[in-house]
Formats: C-alpha cells, sequence, structure tokens
C-alpha cells in the first residue's frame, strides 16, 4: 500500500455502496469517516480525531438533547433526513431557551446505501449546522447487514446554555396564559407523505424544516421568564403538543380553529388524504405559552424575525382538572383536540 | 379551499340551526340515524351537535365497514396471514381491530406474518406482479363504495393473468343493513336516516325507495360535510312535521337517482349476494354482502385457501352490538374510557376512527362532563 494513502484505496463516492467493512474499525471505516464526513462537517474538533471533543462553555444552565431520526424517504421536498437531524435537535435544545452550542452525529447504515446518498445526507447536515452555527463536533459510524436498517438512520445530539434564571419547562402554564404558534401548521409531514411510495401525489408543498434557535433568542431577550414554556410540534403535531402541556401542567387549553395557520395547499393535501392538519409534523415551527399581559409584545417580537412571520394567538391555558384541549371550530361547534390514537392514516372510504 | 370552505361556513350553519330550532316541535323527541362512519366523523369533528336543539338526537349507525366486520372474519385473515406463502394486504384500519384471544392483525405482523398495508386495490395488484412467488391475497371490506375498486382489480388481474392474486371478500350491502336495523326489536325507534354519501354516488337513490314506502321513513342522503348534514337535518325535520317520508336527496352535486351505471354493472358482473353474513353487532342478515362469482372462483381466497370461519364471541362486556343498532349510547357502556380506549380498543366501534365510540372519545366526550356538572 502507497504510505501516502494509509486509509486505503480513494472510495468511489459517486457509483459506490456502503459494505460491512466500513463498519468494521479498520482502513475503510476511517475512510469512509474522513471522506464523507469529516469532509462535510469539517471542523477543529473532528480533524483533532479524538473519541470525543473537549470545549469550553459559558456560565448558566446546561441543556443537553439527543434524538434519532428514522424517516421515509430519506429526501423530500424541502429536506432531507440530514438537515432534519441538525435542525430538529437544536430546536429541542432552543425550546429550553437556550443558545445551542455543539452537536455530535451518529449514523446506522444498511449495508448497500448508496455513498452518493450518504455524501449527500452528510453535506446538507454540514450545511445545516454551519448556518445554525451550531458545528457537529464528535460521532460515530455502524454498518449493519442488509435488511437491518432502512436505508440509513441518523442520531444526533446537542448541548446549549440557557440564560441563568431562565427555566422554561412544560409544568408552567397557567390559567389565562395565552397560546402563540410561530406559523402554519402541516407542512412538513405532508411534505415527507407527498413522496412515499405508495401516497406519492403531485404538490408545492415544501418542508419547514428550519433551526428556530435564532427566533427563540429574540423571543427570550424580548420577554425572558414571561414566556412559561416553548415546544416545537414535531411528531403528533400541535394537537400532542397541546395535550403535553395541558397534561404536563395540569391544566386544560382552548384553541380557535380559525386562528391556527394552515397553507391552503396542506389544507388540500389533508383533505385529500382525510388527515387533520392539527395531528400532521412540523420541523420549523414552535407553540409558546406566555403571560397574557405579554403576549401582544412578544407576537409582534416574533412576526418582525422571518421564521415567525406567520405567527398568531391561537387561544389560552383554561383550567381544567380533566386537562382537554377543547377547540371551537370554524364551524362554530366545539370538539376536543385529543392525543393521536396510533398512526394517522388515510382513511377507507 | 374551493369546493370545502363554502360547506363549512359557520354563518350558514348558525342559519339552518336556527331554522331547525324554530321548527322543531318542542313537545317531541326526533331521532335520526346517520348511517355512515362519515357522518359520525364530521359530526364530532366539527361539533355539529352543538347546533341542534336538545329534543335532536343523532344515532350513529353502523355505517362504517371495519365496525361491523366480526371477529371470526378478522380471525380468518389472521389464519391467511399465517400461511408461509401468502402476502395479506390491508387497509391500515383493519390493523388493530381485535381478533379471538386478544390478537390483531398488527400483532400477526409484528409475529412475523406477512401483512402489508395499502391504500389501493392496485398497490396490491402491484405486490403481486413484482412477487409472483408469493400468494398475495387482498383484504377486501367497504360498502357499495369500496367494492367497485375491489371489482377492478379483479379484471386487472385477469388482464394481466394473475396467478398468485386473490381477495378475502367482506363487502356488505347498506340497504339491507338499513333494514335490519328497521326490523331489529331492540333499537330505539328511528324516526328518519341520513343517506349515506359516498355509497348512494354509486348505487343512486332507488334502493332507498323501500324505506319511505313499506317502513314510513324519510331518507335524506347527504355528503360528509357539515352544512351537509345539518342541511339533511332540517329536511328530515320538515318531512316529519309535514308527516312525509320520502327519499330527498341533499347531496344533489354528487348523487343521481340512477347512480354510476357503469360501477353498478361491473358490481354485479363480478359479485353475487351471499345468503346470508354475520354483522358485528347486529347479526345475520340475508342477502346483505357479497362473494365472488362461480368464473371468478380463481380469484376468492375463500375458495383458494379453503377459509372456514369458526364463530367467535366479542367480549362479553363490550356494548358495541347495541351501540351499532342505536340501542345505547357509547358513554352507555361499562368499558368506555375505562378498559376501552383507542389505544386500547375492546370492541370495534373504538377502533375505526369512524366508529361512534371512537368518534365520541376523540371529539366530544367532555360534553357528557359538561352535562353531568351541568345536572
Amino acid at each position: 500500500m502507497n504510505k501516502h494513502e494509509p486509509m486505503g484505496r480513494k472510495l468511489d463516492l459517486r457509483n459506490g455502496r456502503v459494505d460491512l467493512s466500513h463498519g468494521s474499525g479498520g482502513r475503510a471505516m476511517a475512510r469512509l469517516i474522513a471522506d464523507v464526513f469529516h469532509a462535510a462537517f469539517d471542523n477543529d474538533w473532528l480533524r483533532a480525531g479524538n473519541d470525543q471533543a473537549a470545549f469550553d462553555i459559558a456560565a448558566g444552565r446546561m441543556v443537553m438533547t439527543t434524538d434519532g431520526y428514522v424517516v421515509s424517504p430519506l429526501f423530500f421536498p424541502g429536506g432531507d433526513i440530514g438537515k432534519l437531524s441538525v435542525h430538529g435537535t437544536i430546536n429541542d435544545i432552543a425550546m429550553a431557551g437556550a443558545r445551542p452550542l455543539h452537536m455530535s452525529a451518529s449514523f446506522i447504515i444498511e449495508e448497500g446505501f448508496p455513498l452518493a446518498d450518504l455524501c449527500r445526507i452528510a453535506q446538507s447536515m454540514g450545511e445545516a449546522s454551519r448556518a445554525a452555527g451550531v458545528p457537529i463536533i464528535t460521532g460515530d459510524t455502524k454498518v449493519v447487514e442488509r435488511g437491518k436498517a432502512d436505508g440509513v438512520f441518523v442520531s444526533t445530539a446537542c448541548v446549549g446554555v440557557a440564560p441563568a434564571g431562565l427555566e422554561l419547562s412544560g409544568d408552567k402554564a397557567r390559567p389565562g396564559d395565552t397560546i402563540l404558534l410561530s406559523g402554519s401548521i402541516g407542512d412538513h409531514g405532508v411534505a415527507v407523505m407527498s413522496k412515499r411510495e405508495n401516497l406519492s401525489f403531485e404538490t408545492e408543498v415544501l418542508s419547514d424544516t428550519a433551526a428556530l434557535h435564532e427566533l427563540v433568542a429574540v423571543m427570550v431577550e424580548a420577554a425572558g421568564p414571561a414566556i412559561r414554556l416553548m415546544r416545537d410540534p414535531t411528531r403528533g403535531g400541535l394537537a400532542a403538543t397541546l395535550n403535553e402541556i395541558a397534561h404536563q401542567s395540569k391544566v386544560g387549553a382552548h384553541v380557535e380553529e380559525s386562528a391556527i395557520p394552515v397553507a391552503p395547499q396542506v389544507a388540500a393535501a389533508c383533505e385529500l388524504l382525510g388527515l387533520d392538519p392539527l395531528f400532521v409534523a412540523n420541523e420549523g415551527k414552535l407553540v409558546a405559552v406566555v403571560a397574557a399581559e405579554a403576549a401582544d409584545s412578544l407576537l409582534a417580537v416574533m412576526r418582525a424575525h422571518p421564521l415567525g412571520r406567520g405567527s398568531a394567538r391561537i387561544g389560552e391555558i383554561v383550567a381544567d382538572e380533566h386537562g382537554f384541549v377543547q377547540m371551537t371550530t370554524r364551524f362554530g361547534g366545539g370538539r376536543i383536540v385529543d392525543w393521536l390514537s396510533g398512526e394517522q392514516l388515510p382513511r377507507i372510504c | 379551499m374551493k369546493h370545502v370552505d363554502e360547506y363549512r361556513d359557520g354563518e350558514l350553519a348558525r342559519g339552518i340551526a336556527r331554522r331547525i330550532t324554530a321548527e322543531a316541535q318542542p313537545e317531541r323527541d326526533y331521532r335520526f340515524m346517520e348511517f355512515c362512519g362519515g357522518h359520525t366523523h364530521a359530526i364530532s369533528r366539527y361539533g355539529v351537535e352543538d347546533l341542534l336543539p336538545e329534543n335532536i338526537r343523532m344515532i350513529h349507525g353502523p355505517g362504517c365497514p371495519v365496525c361491523v366486520l366480526p371477529m371470526g372474519r378478522i380471525d380468518d385473515a389472521i389464519k391467511l396471514a399465517a400461511r408461509p406463502e401468502v402476502t395479506l394486504c390491508t387497509y391500515a384500519d383493519l390493523m388493530r381491530v381485535p381478533a379471538s384471544g386478544g390478537t390483531s392483525l398488527m400483532k400477526a405482523k409484528a409475529d412475523g406474518a406477512d401483512i402489508r398495508m395499502v391504500y389501493s386495490t392496485l398497490d396490491a395488484i402491484a405486490i403481486a406482479e413484482k412477487e409472483p412467488d408469493r400468494e398475495v391475497v387482498f383484504f377486501a371490506i367497504g360498502f357499495e363504495t369500496t367494492t367497485p375498486p375491489t371489482a377492478l382489480a379483479i379484471r386487472l388481474a385477469q388482464k394481466k393473468r394473475l396467478r398468485n392474486f386473490s381477495i378475502f371478500c367482506n363487502h356488505v350491502i347498506t340497504p339491507a343493513a338499513m333494514q335490519a336495523i328497521l326490523e331489529t326489536n331492540e333499537g330505539v325507534a328511528i324516526e328518519g336516516f341520513v343517506g349515506p354519501a359516498h355509497v348512494s354516488t354509486v348505487i343512486g337513490m332507488s334502493p332507498y325507495r323501500r324505506f319511505a314506502t313499506d317502513y314510513h321513513k324519510p331518507v335524506v342522503i347527504a355528503g360528509f360535510e357539515p352544512l351537509d348534514v345539518i342541511q339533511a337535518v332540517l329536511m328530515l325535520v320538515r318531512q316529519i312535521n309535514e308527516g312525509r317520508s320520502d327519499i330527498e336527496n341533499q347531496y344533489r352535486r354528487a348523487v343521481t337517482e340512477t347512480g354510476n351505471g357503469r360501477a353498478i354493472d361491473e358490481m354485479a358482473e363480478i359479485f353475487e349476494l351471499r345468503e346470508s353474513f354475520e354483522w358485528r353487532g347486529l347479526g345475520e342478515i340475508p342477502r346483505s354482502a357479497l362473494r365472488l362469482r362461480e368464473k371468478y372462483a380463481q380469484f376468492d381466497a375463500e375458495q383458494r385457501f379453503g377459509v372456514v370461519t369458526s364463530p367467535a364471541r366479542d367480549n362479553p362486556a363490550c356494548e358495541c352490538g347495541a351501540i351499532l343498532r342505536g340501542a345505547k349510547r357509547p358513554q352507555d357502556c361499562k368499558l368506555f374510557g375505562t378498559a376501552c380506549t383507542p389505544e386500547t380498543p375492546m370492541g370495534s366501534c373504538m377502533v375505526s376512527s369512524e366508529g361512534s365510540c371512537a368518534a365520541h372519545w376523540a371529539y366530544g366526550r367532555f360534553r357528557q362532563l359538561e352535562r353531568r356538572k351541568a345536572s
């Protein structure tokens, strides 16, 4: 072997496929990590080549999260599993009012997975993390036999720091608080569904995947502790988020259907498939519960930020021992917005 | 959204609701059955009942194909799927329906059976074409709405000379069930029906004539939008007040007198009536379901795999039967909200999102508590 090529032969990134040797801990794996992941995430911590990364932090409350991504299909209008795995984990940190600092990324790759797709995913993650200013500084790679994974699974973790004294938490909602939503719901879920093999339909809907920490930063600066909690309505949609808040805070919620923004294309796709946008996933939206007296000014701050332009006041927290999330429908009647039972699926007829 | 929002206009709805309140005679009760699960869903999802006066009660009928499929047929499907050579294709709603012994298609899938969720009959055909070594069985259920797509699948399988495709036929007939409900002694007195929407786009209006002539029950065929339903209620109230029992068509934008002739002919060509079929909660109903005609026997999974349905008993505490007949409401069942929830369904009415128990649980159970508080 050429001594200038300590990691063996170059990978064929255009036509090659991942095989079991890429997860074996040998040269092939080192090559994969260098050519695909280090190339895409490039930073000093990774270049140091250690099994961990050390960094200094400013004073405040440490916040940490981890999340796994198993989305199908891997590429969808407006995003891909890579971008999603960066944004989603950053957002989990941001919902604590914290500034995300550093991320890790772990890959479980199925034997036979095209290297070109892996590169595309890694590059997308690199771009997303650079744009967000949250570098991916350590990671892990495993390759499993064909049939034991669905292409690629990505896990990311993130640490961040929240300002001292700011303690946003799901149990802090109180009757009378206002519920704000940062924009239209359902875009991500509909974009992903539009590309599912057995459900494909033409749509112009793009995933709303985005890192929300900059929006959160201006919100925290403007309203500080008047914000009781924030949450991003991902799987289970707005309905699950409101129910989680009601459950954790032992309160109820009342929302107005007509106040909840839904893009016309999303509403049309949901109508066609028999889905309710309240249960459809989002990846670039947040729900904030805020003291009523701070709601107007916070809404104005949110609307002034590009990721909060479509913000709306959608309802309020109410006292309810049963923890019901109730909604006044556009039609004028009332209903519960319950947790989703099982997966939301198109109806038979 | 064009052609949708106008049927969900709250202002218009309140106007119709005021007319209903003005015209409903306060001294009498009006009990109308909406046959379709789609109507039940719309009533619950949009809070239609909130707009109706107290003396108009909507009874949720058995018009959800998942709810009325007897447990024995789910057992049959699980047995079929357990055969090593079989790939069972099913609509997703069926996956969680409880079968005998606490099992379900979802559990059978987790245990290793090759069960795949599909969104249309054509998906099942595609699987059969792609995997010629597998015996692909489509679990066909539904009323007259989903029967034509099954007929189309048979036609396609024939045209493509597929030897590995068959259907497990559980298609049922709407008017037969409506008649059975009227003839049962255990139901509540129903004064009129909100007639099926999609079913009627296929079969038209004429199959309901006998309800007006023989049973003196008005039927108003209505669409699935909330304004459709509330307008149908007004039309029923007027018929009752005037002592009429006619078949009226609220859903004129989709339903005609004679229906879809091509679909009707195709169904008649491929299917024939079974002498009798068991409906969950309603028991055996004569001439209420379809099977494949003899000339299409090669596509009949029951013949191909020698399916013999054994009777299966629902949980004795489950009141799905009485609820499907309109004799009880979901909240009257002891299991409702305790042992039986959408996460742990004991009966079929809780499984399907269009079942009356699931609709009441998901959208309306707060009303019960409000009423209890008020009283």
